[in-house]
C-alpha cells in the first residue's frame, strides 16, 4: 500500500474566541496565535462595548476589558489589527446590538490602512433574537433591532459583498439549554424572519435575494453526544435547503448550501476534575468534522479551564492544538463522507428534521420569531428544557462523569496552584482604558464629531440605512457611547420578558423526595418568619447569561418561596431598591463576567448604607477561589461554583441560612 | 427579626407617622407587618392600619387587561411621566401564586424600566395566595399601607374574568387596557367586566386601522350594556404605551375621574361600598354564608361599617370574625 500522500481536503478555518484588558494587549494574543498556526481571528469585545456604552460609563464599572476588548473607537480599532492586514485577515466578530457601530469602525480602519472594503472577509454575529433568548447583549427593542440587522444585510450585499452580515447563533440556544430539534428550528425561524424582512424592506431582486441568502451563515453549538450532533449537522443543511427553494425560490445550488461555524459547548464543561473537560472538547470537535456532507466551516473551541475562570494563553493554545491533530495529524479529511447510506445516521437525521419542522412551523404560525420572543414563548421552552436538563442530572439519570459520576479522584497537578491556572486581569486594565478615552476625546475634533451625530440621527429618523453615516462617524472620532445614545434616544431600550414564570411545576419535581424535604423546611421556616420566606434572584452588571439565575428562580420557586426575579442588567443601587420595596428575607446574585470583585460587594455595601445590611447574600457563578474568599469577608454568605451543580441542595442551604439568622 | 427591624422596634403610630412621611423604609416594613400571620402580632397590624386609616388617601387605580395587552409598559410609562410632574407613586403587582408549593415567582411581569427604576419609583409584588387568579385580603391591606404613603398608587392585576369585579372594592378608579383585534374584547362583553372600568385605554395604537376600530367596538359596546355608574361616561382613549404616545392624556383622563368622584359625592360612596364588600368577602371565605348568617347578615356589616369611618377595616373584620367565633361557642339557644 502506497504510503504517497493522499489528496486531502482543505481544513476549516481554525480560531479561538479571545480578546481581553485592552486592543494593545490583544493584538498581542492576536498575533502570537497567528504565529501558531491559528488561520482566522474570533474578537471577544468586553461587555460595555457589547451593550454600547463607552469605558468611563457607571454601567461599565468593574467591566471594562473583562470578557473581551475594550473598543471605544477608531484609534482602538486601530491598535487591535496593528499589523495585521485586514484585507488578508478573516475575521469573525461577535458583536450584536452595536454590530453596525463595530463594523463600521472596522470598515474605517481598512480604509486607513489603505485596503478596499471590498476585500474584507469575516462575519459580524449581528443575530439579536438569541441575544433576548439566552446572551443577553440586546439594547434596542425587536423591532429597531431587526431594522439595524436587515440594514447591515443590505448595505454589506453590494458594498463589503465577501462579508457575512450575519450569523445566526442557535450556538447561544444550547447554552441555554435547548435541545437538538430546538436548536434546529429556533435557528432557523430566526433566519427567515430576517430574510422576510430584508425582502419587505429592500425591494430586492431575485438574485440579489440569492446572494443574500448565500452570505447567511450559522454559528452552532455541539455538545458530548457527538453523534446526534453530526446528524443535527446534517439535519439543518438539507431544511436549510429546502427552505431555500420553497420559500425563496433559489435555485443557485451555491447560494443554498448551509455554512456554519462551531464553538463546541461551554455548558457540559465541569469545574470537577477539570481535565477531563480536555476529552470532551476533542470529541465535540470530532462531532462537527468527521462527516464531510455537514463538515463545519470554521471552527472555535473552548478551553478546558473555562469553568475555573478566564484561560491563560497555554489553556488557548491546547486548544489549538486539538484542532491541528485533527486537521493535519489524522486522516480525517481525506475521505469523502463516511455515513452516506448509513441507516442509523440517516433515521436519525430524518427525525431530527421532522420534529424540527413541526416546532419551525408552531413558530412561524405565531407569526415569527419576533413574536415569539415577545411572547416568551421560545423563551419558555428553553427554560423547560434546561431545566428537565439539570434535574436529571440531579437525579443522576444523565451521566457526568466526575460530577455526579467516578466522583473519587486523585488530586489534579494541573489545579494544583489554585489562582495561578486561571488568568488574572490586569486591575489596571480598566482606569488605563478610561485614561486613553478621555485622550482621545480631547484631541478629536469636536465639530465634526456634533455634525457626524447629528447626520446619524438624520439618517434613522429618515429610514435611511444606517451604515453609510456610522461609517462617516467612525472616521469622525465618534465614540461607542455615543453613537448607541443617539439609537437609545430614538428608539428606546427594551427589557426582554424573562420567561421564568410560565414554566409548569412538573410532577417530577413535586414526586421528589429530596425537593418535598427542602419544601416542608420551608413552610416550617415561613410560619417561624410570620410570612412566607421571600428571595431575591437579581443579577447585576452587563452580564446577560441569565441561564443561572433562571434556573436558581424556578427552583427556588418549586420548593415553595416567593421568587422576586427581575431579569438582567440590573445596578446595584437597583438591586438594593428592589430588596427594600419587596421585603426580602435573602438575596442570590448571579454573575458569570468576572466582575463579581467590584459589583457583588457594591450590593453588600450599599444595603449596608440602606439599613438592610441584615439581609444575607449569597452569590452563584464562575468565582475563583481566592475571590470566593474574599467575598466572605467583605460579607457575602455563600459563594457557589459551577461545581455545585445540585440545585436543591442549595435551596436547602439558603433556607437553614435564613432559619439561623432569624432564629427566635 | 432581621430583614425588617423596624417592624419590632417600631410602635405602630411612629411607624404610620413614617409611611405617611413616605419613608421607604418604613412603607417596607409597614408591608412586611401587614403580611405577618402570626395571632401574637395580629394585634400590633391592627393598630398600624388603624393609625394609617386616619391619615391621608391618595388616589387608588387599577390597572387591568388580559396578558400580553401592555400593562407593564403601560404602568412604566405612567409612571415616568407623573414622577416628573413631582407626584410621588406606589405599585402593587398581584401575581398569581402557585397553589401546589406555595412558591411563586413575581415581578416577572411588572417589568419597570430604567427611567422608573431611577425615579425611585416603589414596586411591591405579592402573591395572591389563597384565592386561585383573585386578589388575596392581603392586597386590600397593601394598598391601604401605600395609599397613605403615596399620591397616587396602582395596582396591576391580570384580567381574567373574576378578578375585575374583586378589585373594584378596592381601587376608586380603574383603567382597561385592551389589545388591538385580540379577540379578547367579545370575550370580556359576553363576561360583562365592560361595566366596571372608568377608563379604557386601547394599547398599541400604532397598528393603525384595528386599534381605530376596537375604539369604535368598545365606544359601541359601552352604549349597549349596563354601567356601574351611570353618572359618568367612560373615556376610550387610544395610545401606544411603547413609544409614550396617549400618556398624557391619559394622566388627565385620571385625573379627571377622581375630580368627578370628589364633586359627585360618588368617592364616599364607592369607598363605603369598597369597604363593605371587603368584610362580606372577608367573612364569607373564614366562616362561610353559614357564618354570616350567624353574624345577623349583611345589613350587620353595613352598620357596623357606617357606624366606624376612621376605623381599619381589617379591625372591623377581626371584631367581626370574633363575634361569630363567640355565637359558634355559645349555644344558640334553638
Amino acid at each position: 500500500m502506497s504510503r504517497s500522500a493522499p489528496r486531502r481536503d482543505r481544513p476549516w478555518m481554525i480560531r479561538t474566541y479571545s480578546g481581553h484588558s485592552s486592543a494593545k494587549a490583544s493584538n498581542a494574543l492576536y498575533r502570537s496565535n497567528l504565529a501558531k498556526g491559528q488561520t482566522g481571528l474570533s474578537v471577544a469585545f468586553d461587555l460595555p462595548t457589547q451593550t454600547g456604552y463607552d469605558s468611563d460609563h457607571p454601567l461599565a464599572r468593574g467591566e471594562v476589558g473583562k470578557v473581551g476588548v475594550p473598543i471605544c473607537h477608531i484609534d482602538d480599532m486601530q491598535r487591535l489589527f496593528e499589523g495585521i492586514p485586514l484585507d488578508k485577515m478573516n475575521t469573525s466578530m461577535t458583536i450584536n446590538a452595536t454590530a453596525a457601530w463595530l463594523l463600521s469602525l472596522y470598515i474605517a480602519t481598512a480604509e486607513r490602512q489603505g485596503k478596499d472594503p471590498k476585500a474584507l472577509t469575516g462575519t459580524t454575529q449581528n443575530d439579536i433574537i438569541k441575544e433576548y433568548l439566552s446572551r443577553g447583549t440586546f439594547v434596542f427593542p425587536p423591532e429597531a433591532s431587526m431594522r439595524l440587522t436587515s440594514e447591515i444585510v443590505s448595505y454589506t450585499v453590494d458594498s463589503v459583498p465577501k462579508w457575512n452580515p450575519i450569523n445566526i447563533c442557535s450556538y447561544h440556544l444550547q447554552e441555554a439549554g435547548a435541545t437538538p430539534v430546538q436548536e434546529i428550528a429556533f435557528a432557523m425561524a430566526n433566519a427567515i424572519t430576517v430574510l422576510d424582512r430584508v425582502r419587505e424592506i429592500g425591494e430586492v431582486d431575485d438574485e440579489t435575494l440569492a446572494r443574500i441568502f448565500g452570505r447567511i451563515s450559522f454559528f452552532l453549538n455541539a455538545g458530548i453526544r457527538f453523534i446526534e450532533e453530526m446528524c443535527k449537522c446534517r439535519a439543518m443543511t438539507q431544511l436549510w435547503e429546502e427552505i431555500g427553494r420553497e420559500r425563496y425560490g433559489i435555485t443557485n445550488e451555491k447560494m443554498l448550501r448551509l455554512r456554519y461555524g462551531v464553538q463546541v459547548n461551554s455548558l457540559g464543561l465541569t469545574e470537577a476534575q477539570p481535565e477531563n473537560n480536555i476529552v470532551r472538547i476533542a470529541l465535540e470537535a470530532l462531532g462537527v468534522t468527521l462527516s464531510k456532507r455537514a463538515r463545519t466551516r470554521s471552527l472555535q473551541l473552548p478551553a478546558w479551564n473555562e469553568a475555573l475562570g478566564l484561560p491563560r494563553p497555554w489553556d488557548q493554545q491546547l486548544s489549538l492544538r486539538t484542532q491541528q491533530i485533527l486537521a493535519y495529524e489524522t486522516d480525517l479529511l481525506e475521505y469523502e463522507d463516511l455515513f452516506d447510506g448509513s441507516h442509523v445516521v440517516e433515521k436519525l437525521t430524518s427525525e431530527l428534521l421532522s420534529a424540527a419542522r413541526e416546532e419551525l412551523d408552531r413558530v412561524l404560525d405565531m407569526g415569527g420569531a419576533v413574536t415569539a420572543v415577545e411572547n416568551a414563548y421560545m423563551k419558555q421552552r428553553l427554560v423547560e428544557s434546561h431545566t428537565a436538563r439539570l434535574r436529571a442530572i440531579e437525579s443522576g439519570e444523565l451521566t457526568v462523569v466526575g460530577v455526579n459520576a467516578f466522583q473519587e479522584t486523585v488530586e489534579s497537578p494541573l489545579v494544583a496552584g489554585g489562582s495561578d491556572a486561571i488568568l488574572k486581569v490586569d486591575e489596571s486594565a480598566e482606569r488605563e482604558q478610561i485614561e486613553s478615552l478621555e485622550a482621545f476625546r480631547k484631541r478629536r475634533n469636536t465639530d465634526e464629531v456634533t455634525r457626524a451625530l447629528r447626520q446619524l440621527e438624520d439618517a434613522i429618523k429618515n429610514g435611511n440605512n444606517i451604515m453609510p453615516p456610522s461609517i462617516e462617524a467612525a472616521k469622525a472620532g465618534v465614540t461607542t457611547g455615543e453613537w448607541s445614545q443617539v439609537l437609545r434616544d430614538l428608539f428606546g431600550e427594551y427589557r426582554a420578558p424573562t420567561g421564568v414564570a410560565a414554566v409548569p411545576i412538573t410532577d417530577e419535581a413535586l414526586a421528589s423526595e429530596e425537593i418535598r424535604r427542602v419544601r416542608a423546611r420551608v413552610d416550617e421556616v415561613s410560619r417561624r418568619l410570620g410570612r412566607r420566606l421571600k428571595i431575591l434572584v437579581g443579577k447585576p452588571g452587563l452580564d446577560g447569561h441569565s441561564n443561572g439565575a433562571e434556573q436558581i428562580a424556578v427552583k427556588a420557586r418549586d420548593v415553595g418561596m416567593e421568587v422576586v426575579y427581575d431579569g438582567i442588567r440590573l445596578t446595584p443601587d437597583e438591586i438594593v431598591q428592589s430588596a427594600r420595596d419587596e421585603g426580602v428575607h435573602v438575596i442570590g446574585l448571579s454573575i458569570l463576567s468576572g466582575s463579581h470583585g467590584v459589583l457583588v460587594v457594591d450590593v453588600v455595601d450599599k444595603l449596608r448604607e440602606a439599613g438592610l445590611g441584615d439581609i444575607p447574600v449569597v452569590v452563584g457563578g464562575i468565582i475563583p477561589e481566592d475571590d470566593a474568599e474574599a467575598l466572605i469577608k467583605a460579607g457575602v454568605r455563600r459563594v457557589y461554583t459551577p461545581k455545585d451543580f445540585d440545585l436543591t441542595r442549595i435551596m436547602d442551604e439558603i433556607v437553614e441560612l435564613v432559619s439561623e439568622l432569624n432564629a427566635a | 427579626m432581621p430583614p425588617d427591624p423596624s417592624s419590632v422596634t417600631d410602635d405602630p403610630a411612629s411607624l404610620a407617622r413614617r409611611v405617611a412621611d413616605g419613608d421607604l423604609s418604613a412603607v417596607s416594613a409597614a408591608l412586611n407587618r401587614i403580611d405577618d400571620d402570626r395571632p401574637a402580632n395580629r394585634e400590633a397590624v391592627l393598630a398600624l392600619l388603624d393609625a394609617l386609616e386616619g391619615g391621608r388617601h391618595g388616589a387608588r387605580i387599577g390597572v387591568t387587561g388580559a396578558p400580553g395587552s401592555g400593562k407593564s409598559t403601560l404602568l412604566d410609562a405612567l409612571v415616568s411621566r407623573l414622577h416628573t410632574e413631582g407626584r410621588s407613586v406606589g405599585i402593587l403587582a398581584v401575581d398569581p401564586s402557585s397553589q401546589r408549593t406555595g412558591g411563586a415567582l413575581l415581578g416577572d411581569r411588572m417589568r419597570l424600566g430604567s427611567a422608573a427604576r431611577e425615579a425611585g419609583v416603589f414596586l411591591r409584588s405579592l402573591a395572591a395566595r389563597d384565592q386561585l387568579g383573585g386578589l388575596s385580603e392581603i392586597t386590600g391591606a397593601s394598598l391601604d399601607v401605600l395609599s397613605a404613603a403615596f399620591d397616587l398608587v396602582f395596582v396591576e392585576t391580570v384580567g381574567v374574568g373574576q378578578s375585575e369585579a374583586g378589585v373594584t372594592d378596592l381601587v376608586e378608579t380603574l383603567i382597561f387596557v385592551a389589545q388591538p383585534a385580540s379577540g379578547d374584547l367579545i370575550q370580556f362583553m359576553k363576561a360583562g367586566i365592560l361595566e366596571w372600568p372608568d377608563i379604557f385605554f386601547v394599547n398599541k395604537s400604532d397598528l393603525g386601522g384595528r386599534a381605530e376600530r376596537t375604539v369604535a367596538e368598545l365606544r359601541a359596546g359601552l352604549t349597549l350594556g349596563h354601567r356601574r355608574d351611570p353618572g359618568f361616561e367612560p373615556p376610550v382613549l387610544a395610545g401606544s404605551a411603547r413609544d409614550g404616545v396617549g400618556i398624557d392624556e391619559l394622566i388627565a383622563a385620571i385625573d379627571a375621574h377622581q375630580a368627578y368622584l370628589k364633586a359627585s359625592g360618588q368617592g364616599g360612596i364607592r369607598r363605603r361600598e369598597g369597604r363593605i364588600a371587603r368584610a362580606r368577602t372577608a367573612i364569607v371565605w373564614r366562616y362561610g354564608r353559614f357564618g354570616l348568617a350567624r353574624l345577623g347578615g349583611e345589613g350587620v356589616i353595613e352598620a357596623r361599617v357606617d357606624a366606624h369611618p376612621g376605623v381599619s377595616i381589617e379591625r372591623i373584620i377581626h371584631d367581626l370574625g370574633r363575634e361569630i367565633e363567640h355565637a359558634f361557642a355559645t349555644p344558640s339557644g334553638d
